[in-house]
């Protein structure tokens, strides 16, 4: 029977009141007395000198305040990166200045070169179009393997080239996968695009900057999944102020998919300009200057070589990528393409050797960093397409391939750092393969086959590392950051409580299912329990969220921190009682002496708490309030197989899925409802990378789709009702809650399933394609059936 | 600059309207009723759909000054008169059809008038009449969901728990 309360319920979600009666309170709803509006004038040319900036005409326009370029930044430091890597030749990466507005030069379309401040946003936007800027255009370097060719454009002066860095992982091991794939019974390769995407939560960012006069403190309300991290960036390395004279606040936020994790400029500038400015200054992105100015994400070119013996069993991998970096780091940019991706290119499989190379490079394009699953996508998508190609290669069955090389001992230290510590890939696959069909398909195939269509059963594995991430060991990988998790929980009086956590919730539902947590533990009601996050002024310093880490690392620290509380409330019970410690049991909120029907309840003991006038006062002290931090000693590795079924107009090329299925291993559930929903919009958006999306620049660097009229965002009849499953569960075994991160996988694990099953329909209706780059558009597909595919 | 009168949500509200003012900053900016959001700038997204007259509408799309005497409703008048949640309302959140609840407002909008035009939608004809409406958190799967359940039709339980 399903549970109708606590760990393992669907409790239906106490936020949505507030979203579905239009009180939400996201940024763009917040208005601060006397504020002013800024716009920002972007360049419209990749890439290309400033020789001038006339603001005078602007300066005129009825309502202008100020305008800012980057002479009035001198002595304020660039967006700092947060990661940085090790070259394979021991250099570290190079890391130039990503000044807030543009100095010199401008580097994407999108790059801010000037800001106005006017007494509304209007007013402002046309004084923008009032300034005159003459930039003599530069050649702009746009493909990355133009960009490494000798003599080319460089994207910063005062680098050699635009390589980043040069990385190699593991490096001890690659003569030893050179000299696998040189003596191996059969060798798979496959290169392939990992297209590059906008995240488009369907908020657009929003920054306003507030600036006390009465205590010199500054606030910020922004846009973001991780308040504390903007205030530490932006605090100590772009403006100088410190945390305890800033606050940031992240109120309901629209959306995230990570391009919500990083610092970005307008962010600085609000603060900065409310601070010159003495009055609050507020920016709203459009849509379209979303487009050129939240971070993008993938953008990977790759060759992935699989080597296997006579038996079918994998016995090395070699990959080699170009990652584009955009023009300037952001943040986790660095992590993405190298401890995101390497690290996983073991998957679910007992391959001994791997070697990865990542080459990133700098282009005249936004910069590129973290989208859902940042990494492990890019790492499933090219394993999990080689070995359906080898399988094609070789005749065999795609699943029995996997099957033959599945990993079922656990722990299983891979060749590639980390160490899975639970799963059970048998298990998954079976449930997949009973909720798809797969005896059935045939059947379906020649149903379609008589209506003139080709159909397609597409199968793959996948393995992700989240819960980011033990502190000690990204501290070794170069993060320049911790990672663990924090939560205050504060009992009131009366027995309720208020539970104040460093993760942040944008639509994964926190209030609700950290809520069922904490009551749970107690034996309380849920609705005694509220959840805060989002603001700096009263939550511990916390890392956010991001990486499927809020219940495995965020809500960690909060089992801990009520640990602590149950500890304390027992030893008040004991004392209240005149019983000893250890014979006190806390059941259905009610403390007994075992054996006895001596009980006191939660709020007679919260009340002692604070009203201590018969309390142990020389053994504890009075309050019950408890705070921890949390820090893993390893990922969770969330795992599991997924299907899709499409059918192909032989025609047209056009693809339409009629199914998809997911099983996944998330370890423990807390509420299956809210987990079922993370799926379903992780599956959308990988379908939507597999068949829809493209972010595409031309070769002078214009963004081609720089709107909703020409970047395809999925809509609801693109998809099938999805098929999901949870119910194979190998608990986390050492976080409390045996929980795994739910967040990305569907976006991790869904890209391959549709391309195999793409290409399964065309090998159906005599098309030997290898593969074809996402998205696989009709145009495409119908050009790789007449032999004109790009490969 | 001039005044702009509308009926919204039942009551008659004034306020300013600059002759390019859209009907969704006079509704955010000038009644301060921001539970009607901006998703885009071409029209694309449905997060700003309220309804003229009795009609869906994109509110980016028209101008305040051309509806001077029209009835509007937005998101704000949605719920029922004891101010519980109605029953599209209620359908989302039991079928969990919203996770940041950025597009959300507009999902119920052009929910509330696809089951105007036709009460018992099949899945098909509601994932065709939601096509002007981008949910980016959902895959639309429970929005289907409970748009079909509000409609008083049978849908699969919530979770497969």
């Amino acid at each position: 029977m399903p549970k109708d309360t606590g760990i393992g319920a669907s409790t239906p979600r106490r936020e949505d009141v507030r979203f579905l009666t239009g009180k939400g309170r996201y940024t763009d709803d917040i208005d601060v007395a006397g504020q002013a509006h800024v716009v920002f004038l972007r360049s419209d040319v990749a890439h290309g000198r400033i020789a001038s900036i006339d603001t005078s005409a602007a300066e005129g326009v009825e309502g202008v305040v100020r305008i800012f370029t980057s002479k009035d930044f001198e002595g304020v430091g660039g967006i700092p990166c947060g990661w940085q890597i090790t070259s394979r030749d021991g250099e570290v990466m190079r890391e130039p200045k990503h000044p807030i507005l543009a100095e010199g030069k401008v580097r994407h379309v999108g790059d801010p070169i000037a800001a106005v401040v006017a007494e509304t946003r209007a007013q402002a936007r046309d004084a923008a179009e009032a300034i005159v800027v003459e930039i003599e255009d530069l050649p702009a370097v746009i493909d990355m393997k133009a960009a490494l060719a000798e003599g080319a454009p460089r994207v910063h002066d005062d680098l050699p080239d635009n390589l980043c860095y040069d990385w190699g992982f593991v490096e001890e091991n690659r003569e030893a996968v050179d000299r696998a794939i040189a003596e191996a019974a059969h060798v798979t390769t496959l290169d392939l695009v990992n297209n590059r995407l906008v995240a488009n939560p369907m908020e657009p960012r929003v920054a306003v900057g507030d600036y006390a006069r009465h205590d010199g403190s500054s606030t910020l309300y922004t846009t973001s999944q991780n308040p504390h991290v903007i205030r530490l960036l932006m605090g100590a390395f772009v403006l100088g102020i410190p945390e305890h004279k800033l606050r940031v606040v992240a109120p309901d936020v629209g959306g995230g998919f990570g391009t919500k994790i990083f610092h970005y400029a307008e962010e600085a500038f609000c603060t900065f300009a409310a601070r010159a400015l003495e009055r609050p200054v507020k920016w709203t992105s459009s849509r379209s200057e979303a487009f050129m100015s939240d971070a993008h994400g993938r953008d990977h070119v790759t060759r992935i070589e699989l080597a296997l013996d006579a038996d079918h069993n994998f016995t090395a991998v070699r990959t080699q990528t170009l990652a584009n970096m955009g023009a300037y780091l952001s943040t986790f940019a660095p992590s993405v393409p190298t401890w995101l991706h390497g690290t996983l290119m073991a998957g679910n499989y007992r391959t001994p050797l791997v070697y990865v190379n990542v080459k990133a490079v700098f282009t005249n394009t936004v910069p590129v960093d973290a989208y859902r699953g940042a990494g492990r996508p890019e790492a499933t998508f090219q394993l999990e397409r080689v070995i359906d190609k080898a399988a094609r290669e070789l005749g065999v069955d795609p699943v029995e391939l996997r099957r033959r090389n599945f990993i079922r001992e656990f722990p299983y230290q891979t060749p590639v750092a980390v160490e899975y510590d639970t799963g059970d890939y048998d298990a998954t696959m079976d449930c997949l393969l009973e909720m798809i069909d797969r005896d059935g398909f045939p059947a379906r195939r020649a149903e379609s086959e008589a209506r003139g269509k080709l159909r397609g059963l597409g199968i793959n594995c996948y393995i992700e590392a989240c819960g980011i991430a033990p502190s000690k060991l990204v501290g070794q990988l170069g993060a320049r950051a911790g990672l663990y998790e924090s939560a205050t929980v504060r009992v009131n009086a009366t027995g309720g409580l208020v539970v104040m956590t460093g993760s942040h919730s944008h639509g994964q539902g926190h209030e609700t299912s950290f809520a069922q947590v904490v009551a749970d533990m107690i034996g309380i009601n849920e609705d005694q329990v509220e959840i805060v996050h989002g603001d700096t002024a009263n939550t511990p310093m916390g890392m956010g969220t991001y990486g499927s880490r809020s219940l495995a690392v965020g809500g960690s620290a909060m089992v801990r921190a009520t640990e602590k509380i149950i500890a304390k409330a027992r030893k008040i019970a004991a004392h209240l009682m005149e019983a000893g410690e250890d014979d006190i049991e806390l059941k259905d909120g009610k403390f007994t002496v075992m054996g006895t029907d001596k009980s006191v309840a939660w709020g007679d003991v919260t009340l002692a708490a604070y009203v201590p006038h018969n309390y142990p006062l020389e053994d504890i002290e009075p309050g019950l309030e408890e705070t921890a931090f949390y820090d893993p000693n390893n990922f969770t590795y969330p795992s599991g197989a997924y299907a899709c079924e499409v059918e192909v107009d032989p025609e047209t090329g056009k693809v339409d899925v009629l199914a998809f299925a997911a099983a996944d291993d998330f370890g423990n559930v807390v509420n299956p409802m809210i987990v079922e929903g993370q799926v379903h919009g992780g599956i959308a958006q990988g379908i939507g990378q597999a068949l829809l999306e493209n972010c595409a620049y031309d070769a002078e660097g214009q963004l081609l789709s720089a709107s909703y009229m020409d970047y395809t965002m999925p809509r609801a009849h693109d998809f099938p009702m999805f098929q999901v499953d949870h119910s194979c569960r190998t608990p986390c075994t050492h976080n409390p809650l045996g929980v795994k991160g739910c967040g990305e996988a569907g976006a991790i694990g869904s890209p391959p399933s549709v391309v195999n099953a793409v290409l399964d329909a065309l090998a159906s209706g005599g098309h030997d394609v290898a593969h074809i780059d996402m998205p696989l558009t009709s145009g495409k597909v119908w050009a790789a059936m007449q032999g004109r595919g790009d490969k | 600059m001039g005044k702009v009168t509308m009926t919204v949500n039942g009551k008659s509200r004034t306020a300013e309207a600059e002759g390019r003012t859209l009907l969704v900053e006079w509704l955010r900016e000038g009644l301060r009723l921001t539970g009607t959001h901006v998703g885009c700038d071409t029209s694309q997204c449905g997060a700003c759909v309220v309804h003229v007259d009795g009609a869906p509408v994109k509110a980016c799309t028209v101008l305040a000054q051309e509806l001077d005497g029209a009835e509007v409703r937005t998101i704000e008048g949605m719920a029922d008169a004891d101010g519980s949640l109605g029953t599209i309302q209620q359908a989302f959140q039991d079928y969990h059809g919203l996770q940041c609840g950025f597009c959300t407002p507009g999902m119920v909008m052009s929910a509330a008038s696809l089951l105007e035009e036709n009460p018992k939608p099949s899945e098909a004809e509601v994932r065709h009449y939601l096509e002007g409406n981008i949910c980016r958190c959902t895959g639309y799967h429970n929005i289907v969901k409970a748009v079909m359940a509000a409609s008083g039709q049978e849908v699969a339980p919530v979770a497969a728990e």
